[in-house]
């Protein structure tokens, strides 16, 4: 299967505005509706459209790997373990929001009511989003691959090579 | 084992006509009145100062419910085991 030149070059457009819209929904979850797994599920979705527009033996071959998104995957949800267990360890209690209004990381005072919102607000729920939206890019990447992988593909060389199954119809008597 | 003596279609409409006259009470309860209400009202007053997120429902579901998100994500993880070892290589 070919995607043609329209396709590809549409993809290529549309992924890193994919990527960024995904990334924001997850840094502002805290502010805006969304958080980390909408925001993982829509940058994994720009990872299905590099999928879908390149072949799966090119991205094998450069950065994409199911290795690598495994190893995302872990990443995160070990990212949102530990921040949940650093909580029992510098406070009180498992899933203690200990960087809240700390002044550090994430830890700028609230100021009550309605208003706009500070992205460095709100202490460790920022970063678990975030540990939440690795995990599931890498899932939902993982998942992805492994089905791809399933799929019988050729490449572009095969492709030009032998004509299109549809065109040998068209040229049957 | 005695064999049930009431015929297959009576036994069915006793099973419905049973389940029917269980939940006409459930049909008197008033829609959005619960009995305790004292918990949500809490989230919404206190969720601002408490978390620090201006966002109710990111406070609930990442500080005040986080073993729940914890669960969530492991299911999450343990799906994504699943589907790879359901497309794993055979060799």
């Amino acid at each position: 299967m070919v995607t043609g030149l329209i396709g590809r070059t549409a993809g290529r457009l549309l992924v890193p505005f994919i990527f960024i819209f995904g990334f924001y929904i997850v840094a502002h979850g805290h502010l805006s509706p969304g958080g980390g797994f909408q925001g993982g599920a829509v940058i994994a979705t720009g990872v299905a459209l590099v999928l879908v527009c390149y072949y799966y033996r090119e991205c094998m071959e450069h950065f994409i790997e199911a290795k690598n998104f495994k190893l995302i995957e872990s990443a995160g949800l070990i990212l949102f373990i530990c921040t949940a267990l650093a909580g029992l360890v510098l406070a009180s209690s498992f899933f203690f929001n200990w960087l809240n209004a700390s002044g550090g990381l994430f830890g700028n005072a609230v100021s009550y009511g309605v208003n706009a919102g500070d992205l460095f607000t709100a202490g460790i729920i920022p970063v678990l989003n975030f540990a939440v939206g690795i995990e599931v890019f890498g899932g939902l990447s993982v998942v992805l691959l492994y089905m791809f992988a399933g799929l019988k593909e050729t490449t572009k060389e095969e492709d030009d090579a032998e004509p299109h199954e549809f065109a040998q119809t068209e040229e049957l008597p | 084992m005695a064999r049930c003596s009431v015929p297959p279609k009576l036994a069915i409409f006793l099973i419905i006509a049973v389940t029917l006259i269980l939940l006409l009470p459930a049909f008197g309860l008033s829609f959005g009145h619960p009995a305790a209400s004292g918990t949500d009202q809490y989230y919404l007053d206190h969720s601002q100062e408490q978390t620090g997120s201006n966002n109710v429902v990111t406070a609930i579901v990442f500080d005040f419910r986080g073993f729940d998100t914890l669960g969530e994500a492991t299911v999450l993880f343990i799906a994504v085991l699943g589907v790879a070892m359901l497309f794993r290589r055979t060799h």
